[in-house]
């Protein structure tokens, strides 16, 4: 009795790194593009929320969930930009930007998203893996979403394209030594603002699988802070995009534990499994930051880490 | 009219325009950002065809309009200027906290079950001890992320966030288990307090004490930062830690007594709110203040004394949110909405501070010419 049911907690969690992670997935690219150009965006979370909300109307009103997908991206993009314009001026905190962002993004989803928390959108459609099994856990946790397998090629593509084309290497520059691409003559705050604006987009793809696939609806309470733990998790992948893809799966799998055991029957303690991934956050921080020199491998411009 | 007297208007009325220049120099960006954001509220609602202007007069009615308006006003800033504090003590040494909403938590939590474990006490003891043991408790949690800074260099924006969902995840667990009065059964809440143990309202008013302790707090914090030695010592650190360190100071000790000053007033914050407003912890006590807090924070520059301002048109603003959903049947996000924009519009019009700091000079010149300066114009 006891074996079933690690099996089907393991299986839960399996699941769960997959469903619960790919939000946490797309955020942290957005995050990863945004930081590699030498700015941080604590609004992603807003921008989260909002890109839930938009997915969720489009999708809503066009039949089309795809449709909503990158309606969300493009408001997350408009965002993005704004965050990427405004901190280009003289004087401005990008991480101060951010906390007002978050606030701005998530006033701005609440407002207009209210006329949308009852009624049923079109949902994006999952790719079924697992008809081969009988088990209907396995069966159930092979159910993977397009977009995840989306967010798994791109992580790919971000890899590559950031070590290996001239547009990457340019805004690694940027990112690490504003002032020697200044020198060879690059536009420090337009490839900002396209990477901010860039990750915004990646950011809000992540909510709108929130709102249009897992937990699925539109609500208030939707976001459970993804958007900011994303900053946390590309410092644990040391600005890495396909390390990324594995952070995001272990935030997935934490974040799964609080469900997965009251799936086998342990309730006791909800709220305190619920908050697994910040604890999990803060402590993989606390393990990868070092206090005397700025960590390998971070974006030299980075206000973050200094 | 001769020449000469023309020209001693001309330099009158140059005085005049720099000396009021350098008097609204300070306030100037923080009047822009109110009317930009004011200006793309407006705008937002006019798009969407509600009415901006009627929506405009509300928010004004529902928080300076009545008695009743002021005083729901007052209720919503007495937390906002303590948790207000716990942005600006920190960011006083250079650091961005944006947990208060934990320390409030933690601190509610802790003065609330504090009397289940003492004696029966004279209320002159018990609420002191009360409020003692909710500054503690938020002074840790937020100390805890000032050191973690300073020790471990983990980013204080963000541990202090995630510090604030863990405390919040604690409060819920212990609200809604162990610490859980058996006879609350829809509103999970701990033991309610005695009617002893309980903050009167100030006289005549439904505004209760923590008002007045929250403004004492902010001036306290004022003379703390300007005029004691450790306040200065804080400046220099938050200024340049490699210039304090070079000179002597204990950055580290600096930054984390800054942290637990500024947790120990959101804790007490906390205090206040189970104390003088709910009876007991529950969740109604996580009503977003400590989130509040960093905007009132930002809007005040960090001052604590214009803390006490921003905090009553921040909690106007909150308190006017009802008012707006009954009469105009908008969003009860609407004041979120405005929130936001204000919080962009005060970080985008900082960027003209560094030009004013430029006229500002040019302007004190021409409001205190040199001699030779005055001499020159009026003769030419």
């Amino acid at each position: 009795m006891v074996d079933f049911d690690f099996t089907t907690l393991l299986l839960a969690l399996f699941a769960g790194a997959i469903r619960v992670g790919t939000p946490f997935l797309f955020v942290s690219l957005g995050e990863c593009l945004t930081e590699k150009g030498g700015r941080v965006n604590l609004g992603l979370e807003g921008i989260l929320v909002c890109g839930a909300m938009t997915g969720y109307a489009v999708s809503f009103f066009s039949g089309s969930a795809w449709l909503g997908v990158l309606a969300a991206g493009l408001s997350g993009m408009l965002l993005g930009a704004l965050h990427g314009l405004v901190c280009s001026l003289p004087r401005v905190n990008d991480i101060a930007f951010g906390i007002a962002l978050m606030l701005l993004g998530t006033g701005l989803a609440f407002f207009l998203g209210k006329p949308f928390i009852q009624p049923q959108a079109t949902m994006l459609p999952s790719i079924d893996l697992g008809s081969w099994s009988s088990n209907p856990h396995l069966h159930h946790a092979l159910e993977i979403n397009a977009l995840f397998l989306i967010g798994v090629l791109l992580a790919a593509a971000l890899q590559w394209g950031l070590s290996s084309t001239s547009w990457g290497l340019a805004l690694r520059l940027v990112g690490d030594h504003a002032e020697t691409a200044r020198a060879l003559g690059y536009r420090i705050n337009l490839t900002r603002v396209v990477a901010t604006a860039c990750g915004g987009f990646l950011a809000a793809v992540g909510g709108a699988y929130l709102s249009l696939y897992y937990p699925g609806s539109w609500n208030e309470g939707l976001s459970s802070g993804q958007g900011l733990m994303a900053v946390a998790l590309v410092i644990f992948a040391r600005w890495q995009p396909l390390r990324c893809l594995l952070a995001a799966l272990l935030f997935g799998a934490a974040g799964a534990l609080g469900p997965a055991l009251q799936a086998v029957g342990v309730t006791s303690g909800y709220y305190l499994f619920n908050a697994a991934p910040y604890a999990l956050t803060l402590l993989i921080m606390i393990i990868t930051c070092r206090p005397d020199r700025t960590l390998s491998s971070a974006p030299g411009e980075l206000s973050l880490t200094r | 009219m001769t020449t000469s007297d023309r020209a001693n208007d001309r330099v009158f009325i140059l005085q005049l325009k720099a000396h009021l220049g350098v008097a609204l120099a300070p306030v100037l960006p923080t009047l822009c950002a109110l009317s930009g954001a004011l200006l793309l509220f407006v705008l937002f609602l006019l798009v969407q065809g509600k009415p901006a202007t009627e929506a405009c007069l509300l928010i004004f009615q529902g928080a300076f309009g009545s008695m009743f308006a002021w005083q729901n006003t007052l209720q919503r800033a007495a937390p906002l200027l303590l948790t207000a504090l716990c942005v600006a003590l920190p960011a006083r040494v250079g650091l961005i906290v944006i947990g208060g909403e934990g320390a409030l938590a933690m601190g509610g939590l802790f003065a609330a079950v504090l009397p289940s474990f003492l004696p029966v006490l004279s209320p002159w003891i018990m609420l002191p001890a009360m409020a003692i043991a909710a500054m503690i408790a938020g002074g840790l949690w937020i100390a805890l992320c000032g050191a973690l800074r300073q020790w471990r260099g983990v980013n204080e924006t963000i541990s202090s966030l995630l510090l604030s969902y863990i405390a919040v995840a604690l409060f819920k667990h212990l609200v809604e288990g162990p610490l859980r009065d058996p006879a609350s059964l829809n509103k999970p809440s701990t033991v309610p307090l005695p009617d002893a143990y309980l903050i009167n309202p100030l006289p005549g008013l439904d505004v209760h004490w923590g008002l007045v302790w929250g403004a004492l707090a902010c001036v306290a914090a004022w003379i703390f930062l300007r005029h004691s030695v450790t306040g200065f010592a804080m400046a220099i650190a938050g200024g340049n830690g490699r210039t304090a360190r070079l000179v002597g100071l204990p950055v580290n000790r600096l930054v984390v007594i800054a942290c637990a000053m500024g947790g120990a007033a959101a804790g007490l914050a906390g205090m206040f709110e189970v104390t003088a407003v709910h009876g007991s912890a529950n969740s109604a006590l996580l009503a977003g203040y400590g989130f509040s807090g960093i905007l009132v924070a930002f809007a005040a520059r960090q001052n604590p004394l214009a803390i006490i301002v921003c905090a009553v048109v921040i909690g106007g603003v909150e308190a006017s949110g009802s008012l707006l959903q009954r009469r105009l049947d908008l969003p009860d996000a609407t004041t979120l909405v405005l929130q936001g924009l204000l919080f962009c519009n005060l970080l985008a019009w900082e960027a003209i501070t560094g030009r004013l700091g430029a006229l500002k000079m040019r302007w004190q010149q021409q409001a205190h010419p040199l001699p030779a300066t005055v001499a020159e114009t009026s003769h030419g």
